[in-house]
This record gives C-alpha cells, structure tokens and sequence, in this order.
C-alpha cells in the first residue's frame, strides 16, 4: 500500500515538473541557436578551412552539435582554445597540429604583378573578396581585409602569390606580461623571464 | 630590452619585515602568559613553530617552489605562534601537530600559499583541533598566583610529549574565566556573585587581562610601525564595545560588563592579531570597518548564545566567509565617478 | 580682479586622494644653470613624434636643410609638423633605434649638422591682424606639441577646447616627478616666454581665470614666475603654489587640486570648462607667436647616480642620448641603467635612440637588481596610495588570471601608470608594469575582434553575393526551360512563319507599305540617261544572278 501511494506521489512531482518544463520549452523558445552565434563571435574568421569545415560558421555549428573538438582552429590558437573551452565548460587542449600550426606573426598573401596574369581564379577562392581586380585586369590583394586563410596559393596557375609577414609597427607592439613571483630571475638582466 | 621596469625606486617596505613586526609585537604578551601561567607556553610556541616551518618545507618541496623566499617570509612562523597562544597552556604534542599539520597544509598551501588562501590558517587549525579534542581543548590551567605553582620547563615537555600521566596535574587545571562565567550564568548566577570567583581580576581574569593590556600594546606597534591599519581593530573593538554596552545596559546583573569581554579570551589578540591578517582580511577601507564590526558582533553572539566559550575563532572565520562579499559591496569612488552616476 | 596676479586672498587648495612624498632629488641637477647643448654628429629624428598619425617626409636623402625648415608634416588634424634643429645635409630617411620602450627601430630622418647652425628667416607673425583660427594654425605649423610628457598636437588640443567655455585655464609647472628639474630651469631662465605663451593661450581659449601651479619645491622658479607675472599684468591670472606631493603634476590631480573638480573617467578636460598646459609648452608658442621660431630643440634634464655632472641643457630634437651623456661628463657606474623620463614612469631606453619632444628627462641610474618578488599579502598600501582611487590589488588579481574583463570594469583604464601603487607595495610586485601589459592584450584584443568582424561581414556578404548569382542563373535556366516546355507542347503553330522570321519580317514590311501606299516616287519620268544607267546596272544584276546560280 505504501508503496503504491509512494509511487503515485513520486510520479505526481515528475508529472507536473515534466508539464512545466514542457510548457517552459515551448513558451520561451529561442529562435536560432545562440550557442553557434557565441562560438563563431570567438572564432577568428580567417575562413581558411583549415579545421577541415568550409569556413568558421560551418566549424561552429559543429562544435555547437558536438561534432567538432574545439582544438582545430590553427590561426585561432590557444587564445581561441581557451575561450572556447571556457564558454562551453570543457577542458581546453592543445592545439591538434594535424590541421595545421599556429602562426605567431599574422601573414598576408602578396600578388608579385610581373607574373600575375589576371585569370581571377584567386579572386574566386578568397572567402572575404579581399583581392582586387579583373579578369585581364591586375589582381591585388587588399592587406587590411586579408585574413592569412592561404586559399588563394593553391588555384593560381603561374605560381604568384606568397605568404609575407604583416608589417608589425609600433603602434601594434605590446608589453610582455611581467614575471610572476617565484619565477626564475635570472641573474643576467637581460634574459627573458621564464613564464609559470 | 632589460627587464627592470619602473618604479625605479628603492622599496620602502617588504613583506618580510611586516611579519617580522608582527612576531616581535607577539613577544611582549608571550612573555607575559609565561608570566603568569608558566613557561607551558613558551614551549608550545617553540614547538609549533618548528614543526610549521618544517611542515612547510616539506609542502614546498612538494609543489617544487623554491624554499628560501617562502620560509623566509615569516608567515609560517606568525600562524604558528598565533596558533600556540590560543591552545590551553599545557597540550600534547599531537593536538599541535594536527592544528599545524591543518594549518599549514589545508588553510594555506593546498589553496596555493601566503596569499591565496580565503581562511586565516592559525585558526583553521584551532577549530579543527576544538572540535575534534574538546577534553585537551578545554583543560586550562589555572595562573601561579591562585593555584600556587605551575609546571616548570623540564614539566611542561614532559607533559608535551605526553611522558607522564596526566591526571597528577589535575588540581593544578581550573576553568578559563569566560568558561566559569558561562557556566555560571547557566546556574543563574548574577554578575555581582559570579565577579566573587577568584578567578577574576580588576577588569577581567586574572592574569588574562594583563596579557591582554600587552597584546594592546603589541598593536600599538603594529600600528605605529605601519604593519597594520586602525580599521580592523577599531571596528572590531567598537563593535564588541556597543553591543557589549547595550545588553549590559540592558541587563547589568545578567550580563558581563564590557570590559569584562573586551580583556578576556582572545579579543585583543584577535583584533590586533588575528583578525587583521591581510591575506583573508577586507581589502578596501570601508570593507574593512564592516569586516571588524562583523567579527566583534559575532564574538558577541557566539559567546553570549553560542556553545563556546569563546567565539573569536569561529568569528574570523565566519567573516573570512564573508570577505569577498564585503569587497564587492565596499568598493571606493573611483577619481571621475560622481555620486549619482552608477 | 583687475589687477589679478598678486592676490592676498588665500587660494583654497584641494587634496587629491593617495599619493607619496618621495625623496626629490632636485638638487643633483637644479644647481647647475641650464646650459646649451653643443651640436652631435648625427641629429636622429623619428617622423612620429606626438600621439597621432606620423608625417611623411618633405626632404629627401641628400636635400641640404636650414634650422627651423619643415622636414616632414601630415594633413591630418591630429598632428604636428617636424622642424629640422640645425642646417645639414639630409644622410638618410630609414629605420632607425627610436625612443621607445621596445627598443625597436622606426622611420626617421637623419641629418648631419654641418656645424654653421645657419637658419631660415624666422618672421614673426603679425598677432595684431590674427583671428583665433590663424593662431592655431601657427602654433600647429611650429610642431608644438604638449612638451610635459604625453605630446599631444597642442593646435588640436587648443582647438577642441575652443568651441567649449573655458573656465579656468591651468598651466603646469608642478614638474612633480623625482630627479627632473627641466620645467624648473625653464620658469627660472625663461619666465617671461611661459608667461607670454600664457597669454596667447589666453586670447585663444579667453578663460576666466588662468591659475599656474607650480609645487613649493621649488620656490626660486615660484618667486621668478611671480617676478614676470606682476610685470605681465594678466587680468585673472594667479599663480598658486602646491604641496609638493607626487603626482599632483599629473593633469587629472592638478586639476582637483587647484579647482576641487575632477574629470570624468574617459572623458576630457575640456567638458567641464577646464584646459591644462605645461610651462614648456606655453614657452615654445611663445618662440611660435612672438619670434616666429618653430619647436626644434628643449630643455633636457640630465641626471642621475650615474652622470658625472647631472645638469639640463638646451638639446636640439634628435641628439642619440649619448651624446647627452657626455654632456653630462659620462657615466660615474659600472653598470649604467638609461631611463627616459623620471623613475616613476619612465622607460628604459637605448642610448643610440635620437631625442623626442617627449624626452624631459635622462635618468641615469645604477643597474641593480630588481628586489626579491613576494606573492600579494592584500595588505591594501596600494589602495591608499592611488591617486585615481581604484583599486590595484584587485587589478593585480584580474591581470595576472588575464581576466580582463573583470580589471576594465575595476577600471583599468583610468589608471595613470604613475607607479605609486608599485612603489609602495611590500611585496615587490611589478604592478605598473602588469596594468601596461593588461591594456596592451585589451586593446590588442579590441583589434583583432573589430578585424575578425569585419571579415565575418564580407564573407557573409560574399556568401550572399554567390548565392543571389546563383539564384539569378537558376531563374533564368527556369525560364528558358518554361519556353522551351512551351513550344514543345503546341503544335498549332505556323510553320513557315516560324520557320523563317527574316522573311516573316519581311512580309510584314511589305504589307505595310503596300497598305500605307508607299511606292518609290522616282521611277517616273525617267531621263535617258538614267534610263541608260538603270539598264547597265540591271544586266550587272543579271550576270552576277548567273553567276552565283551556276
């Protein structure tokens, strides 16, 4: 007998815990799923496809699905790792190198205008339109909207187009972060400290 | 580049010397307990002290930190001194052991050393070893000057590493003064017949108070040297005082007189001491006002309706609790921000 | 007051919150005259030498150039021309050791003094028919910029500040930093010029009172500027001696001290009525206005344990720093450790980097090293030292967990970098330094979002672009499909017009004309010549119709 009104009272509280989770998901829906929009405002979107997903936004659904592991984005590195790790509550890890390395200092692809023959193919494959021009026309690549992505080396038939480091002024230079305690300090001065 | 950056000043201060401060300002009160209840504790303090820094060698090791400028900082040595005047005179040898081994390892370097812990180790360690051995915790001995004698030196190691059976000293053992006035009240005594025990003294127990006019001193020291800020001990003293004030006021029979609290158990050497602790104390000036006045008000509370004697342990631990909360909320006016603006 | 220079009202001086007395170390280099700097080798000058774009250069390699001659400008409104500092030979334009805490190399033009110091024709404007505008383009065409440190175009400055009321205009003589005594020098040697440039501040901006506040360290530069100010007679102008406690230079706490006002975080003086500018300052728009002189050279205060005979001279813009060390009598210490600036806020720098308009000081100081580093105790010194009143434990906390979300909502940005949190911290934390490095990885940070952004959009927008090309096809392969569909399900239709629209045409003009009567008006009354004529070319007609039928 106990048990019996033991399980009704039980499957009451389930019951109606279950009516107002329903009524909640159906009442207060959000439309879209956020989570891909988070994870692509992390992403760098150099659209470069190196994760293996044809651009950053495909990437993040996957990650959103749970398809995709959060260390595949090389240009992203560790930086986008770990902000990925902390908006999905996982555990960061490194980098999978097999889609790639992380490239400290950001390069720009540079057109050499002797070879260029203005087929376009390269305008075709940038995924941000950052190469200006037209067919029999010039070709250039616009530095301040190219992301590094390296999609445009591949189509170009004469070979052209190469990886240059982007010019780093003064204005970009920052502080290294300064030792923390117990850090080794070495006694030549002029050694960098090791980082903890 | 170099990696020497601005200031380049000479440092005024170090955290070294601020601990160092803090052991000499003890030294005064810890003679003055050797005074009056015998060198007991002077062995204690010895004991503990080596064993902590001991202990924290060893966890350093552990944690492959470099040794010289952690043991160097004092701060094992204030924790284990502070832990030793707060344990009955006369302790075994592994009641202290399990309050340092506690203080050490899980109120300090488990949450990653001086700096990082949230809770003032010295009294982790009291509490853990209050709750887990209240006969040893509440066996006090009784000053020279009522009981006649205390143990001696080659006595108290004796009794320290538990060489001799203890029942021999029991009539030296007597009630704390704040112990006799719980009970008492409990029995429905009035002040005017409790204040009969010779237990007490002008203003509080006897021989308890002085130590404590030392410890007051001891402050004075911390305070002048700069090693301490008057915000802890005044709001804590303050507030122990008003609430102190007002239910005597109230009750003068019924209640002990506010000095009576203010110069017995631990208040001054936790509002000089213990309570303005940096790592686990409130950060901001005005959080720090509120972090004293909790400490005092908790002292009262626990003393007067607790189950312990004393609260002031249990009172700096429940306002560590509370310490970030305080920071959060006592934020200053940042230059710029005006008043109405959020 | 009409006669406002000597008041004996007691001014009633505000306290801004923290700050420290540090030993000042004034008199090293303050008992020496200021003495001029005799021309170096070379004269390195970094195009970008004021906060705002850099200019570009208007010499070339080889161009032989005058003191005072335009070297290198840019059109935009936030910046300040550069002024070849004596006559030579332009050796370079390149890459060269700036002033800078990098140690990096950035362009500069390179010119070899050939020792003549010959100048261009200095003219000195006519102030009388000048408007308001015509000042700040002269003292934006002298390069002048704000000389206490953070040199900023004073023309831009000055401008903004114009279009609001200003209600009080502050000069800072303060020079509140340990070792440095440049502006000292300058309001005992030069007081008069500080004073006239005050005054042409004035007939720009027209403020309703002007006070100058110089720290009470320094009483013969108070009792010289007080001396040029009776003299002056400016109307509404006092000068008012302040405590000497660091940093009370810094505009921010100037301003509370002499007004009890203070700014808004991220926001500028010049909204709440008030405008601050360095005695350095107001001497070169003095040499601007007055003399025609555009901003080539400064006063330099070289000094330290480490300099033989500490002292300031006149340097010109561009002198390597260690040329200002033999200035000095070289170094006295093994180990010499060069810092630009004082040593609460100035940077290691490389002695072969050439003189800015922001080099104030050259502190030379023994290389020691740097004290042992403690963990944070949360003793709260730091908190009662700020002069910004925030909180730079808990910055501490935040910059180290790179929580930088958290240290700007705590106000990172407000901090002034003054050092005085790290100067007094017993556990020897490089605080200063982390708060820099903290705002560097934000605005890095900022930049890379705002850049990651802008990609996302155009490869949205190329993502969209693709798609509508590829509806569009789609469309119109729909429709021709239709058609096609179309014409294949209706076997009613005329064949031979179908079949051949040319001649469909054709038929249809030819009713036309039939039905509208057209007929050719020329085939009557032939001549016979044209008769004639009409034959030859009907048998041409004929042979050629043979011709292509076989």
């Amino acid at each position: 007998m106990i048990i019996l009104i033991a399980v009704l009272v039980l499957g009451f509280i389930a019951g109606s815990f279950g009516l107002l989770l329903g009524f909640a998901a159906i009442r207060y829906r959000v439309e879209g799923n956020p989570l891909v929009d988070q994870i692509d405002a992390l992403l760098p979107q150099t659209q470069c496809g190196q994760c293996g997903y044809a651009g950053c936004r495909p990437y993040a659904e996957a990650i959103a699905n749970g398809e995709a592991p959060i260390n595949q984005c090389p240009p992203g590195g560790e930086q986008v790792i770990v902000a990925l790790a902390d908006l999905l509550g996982v555990e960061p890890e490194p980098l999978n190198e097999e889609h790639g390395e992380h490239k400290a200092v950001p390069m720009v692809a540079v057109i050499d205008e002797n070879t260029c023959i203005g087929c376009t193919l390269c305008i075709q494959a940038c995924p941000v339109d950052a190469i200006l021009g037209a067919a029999k026309h010039m070709h250039t690549v616009i530095a301040d909207e190219c992301t590094g992505c390296e999609l445009c080396i591949p189509p170009c038939p004469v070979d052209c187009i190469t990886m240059e480091p982007l010019k780093q002024t003064l204005d970009d230079w920052k502080w290294e972060p300064p030792p923390l305690p117990g850090e080794s300090l070495d006694e030549d001065d002029d050694e960098a400290p090791a980082h903890a | 580049m170099s990696h020497l950056y601005s200031p380049f000043v000479t440092p005024s201060s170090s955290t070294n010397r601020m601990m160092l401060n803090v052991v000499i300002a003890l030294i005064p009160g810890t003679l003055a307990y050797a005074w009056y209840f015998g060198p007991g504790v002077l062995v204690n303090v010895v004991f503990a002290s080596v064993l902590a820094l001991v202990l924290e060698a060893a966890v350093l090791l552990l944690r492959r930190r470099p040794l010289k400028p952690y043991l160097g900082d004092f701060s094992a040595l204030v924790t284990a001194w502070l832990f030793a005047l707060s344990i009955p005179m006369h302790s075994p040898w592994w009641l202290i052991a399990t309050g340092i081994g506690f203080a050490m390892i899980a109120g300090k370097h488990l949450y990653g050393g001086l700096g990082f812990n949230p809770f003032n180790p010295a009294m982790i360690g009291f509490v853990v070893v209050l709750i887990a051995f209240p006969k040893e915790m509440t066996t006090w001995f009784a000053p020279a000057e009522l009981s006649g004698q205390t143990l001696g030196l080659a006595d108290s190691l004796r009794y320290l590493f538990g060489l001799d059976d203890k029942a021999q000293w029991d009539a030296l053992t007597s009630a704390t003064p704040l112990d006799h006035y719980r009970t008492s009240l409990g029995m429905d005594l009035t002040i005017s017949e409790i204040r009969q025990s010779p237990l007490f003294g002008d203003f509080g127990g006897v021989g308890w108070e002085w130590i404590a006019n030392w410890w007051f001193i001891g402050g004075a020291f911390l305070l002048l040297t700069g090693t301490i800020r008057w915000h802890i001990p005044v709001a804590m003293i303050g507030s122990l005082l008003a609430i102190a004030t007002l239910f005597w006021l109230i009750d003068p029979d019924g209640t002990a007189s506010p000095t009576f609290h203010l110069f017995s158990g631990g208040v001054m050497l936790g509002a000089f001491f213990i309570a303005t602790d940096p790592v686990t104390a409130a950060t901001t000036p005005r959080g720090r006002l509120v972090y004293g006045a909790l400490i005092g008000l908790l002292v009262y509370i626990i003393r007067s309706w607790g189950s312990f004697p004393d609260g002031v342990a249990f009172a700096v631990l429940l306002a560590n609790m509370a310490t970030p909360l305080i920071d959060y909320y006592t934020q200053p006016r940042v230059y710029g921000e005006l008043p109405e603006e959020d | 007051m009409p006669d406002g220079s000597r008041s004996t009202l007691p001014f009633h001086l505000h306290r801004f919150h923290g700050g420290l007395h540090l030993e000042d170390h004034k008199q090293e280099s303050a008992t020496r005259p200021l003495q001029t700097a005799r021309l170096p080798g070379q004269l390195i000058l970094r195009l970008k030498q004021h906060i705002g774009e850099p200019n570009e250069p208007r010499v070339a390699v080889g161009d032989r150039v005058l003191r005072g001659q335009k070297i290198a400008d840019t059109p935009e409104r936030v910046a300040a021309p550069l002024h070849a500092p004596s006559s030579g030979t332009v050796v370079a334009i390149e890459d060269r050791p700036v002033a800078h805490p990098s140690g990096k190399s950035d362009r500069c033009i390179v010119i070899e003094p050939d020792g003549l110091d010959e100048a261009i024709a200095f003219k000195p404007p006519d102030l009388e028919r000048s408007s308001r505008e015509d000042l700040l383009r002269l003292i934006r065409e002298a390069g002048i910029v704000g000389l206490g440190g953070a040199v900023f175009p004073t023309a831009a400055k000055a401008e903004t500040a114009a279009a609001h009321p200003i209600q009080t205009l502050i000069i800072n003589g303060a020079e509140c930093e340990p070792w440095i005594t440049c502006d000292d020098l300058l309001m005992r040697s030069r007081p008069g010029a500080v004073i006239a440039g005050i005054r042409h501040l004035q007939r720009i901006l027209q403020p309703a009172q002007t006070l100058i506040g110089i720290e009470d360290n320094k009483p013969e530069a108070i009792a010289a500027m007080q001396q040029a100010l009776d003299e002056a007679v400016l109307a509404d102008t006092r000068l008012v001696p302040i405590p000497t406690v660091y940093p009370s230079g810094g505009e921010k706490q100037l301003i509370k001290i002499l007004t009890g006002h203070e700014v808004k975080s991220r926001h500028l003086a010049f909204e709440i009525g008030l405008l601050c500018q360095n005695v350095g300052t107001c001497a070169a728009i003095s040499d601007a206005l007055d003399r025609g002189q555009p901003l080539t050279h400064r006063i330099v205060t070289v000094t330290g344990t480490g300099v033989r005979e500490p002292g300031n001279w006149i340097v010109p813009l561009g002198t390597p720093f260690e040329h200002l060390v033999e200035l000095a009598g070289g170094f006295s210490v093994e180990r010499p450790e060069p810092i630009m600036g004082g040593p609460m806020m100035g940077f290691e720098v490389r002695l072969d980097a050439g003189l800015v308009k922001a080099s104030n000081c050259l502190l030379i100081l023994n290389r020691d090293h740097r004290p042992e580093e403690h963990e944070c105790v949360r003793c709260g010194r730091c908190t009662d030292v700020c002069p910004a009143q925030l909180l730079p434990q808990q910055l501490y906390w935040y910059g180290r967990a790179r929580q930088f979300d958290k240290a700007e909502e705590y106000h990172l940005f407000d901090c002034i970098e003054c050092g005085c949190c790290a100067a007094v911290c017993p556990s020897h934390l490089p605080l200063v330094q982390l708060y820099r490095y903290a705002k560097s990885e934000i605005r890095e940070q900022q930049r890379k979002s705002w850049k990651s952004d802008r990609a996302r959009k155009r490869h949205e927008f190329r993502e969209a672009r693709i798609a509508r090309q590829k509806a569009e096809e789609e469309e119109r392969r729909r429709k021709k499909r239709e058609a096609l569909a179309k014409k294949k399900s209706t076997p009613a239709a005329k064949p031979e017009t179908e079949l051949d629209p040319v001649q469909a045409a054709l038929e249809r003009v030819k009713a036309r004309k039939a039905a509208q009567q057209i007929a050719p008006k020329n085939t009557d009354n032939l001549t016979p010549a044209q008769r004639r004529q009409i034959e030859e070319a009907e048998a041409r007609r004929r042979k050629l119709k043979q011709g292509a039928d076989s």
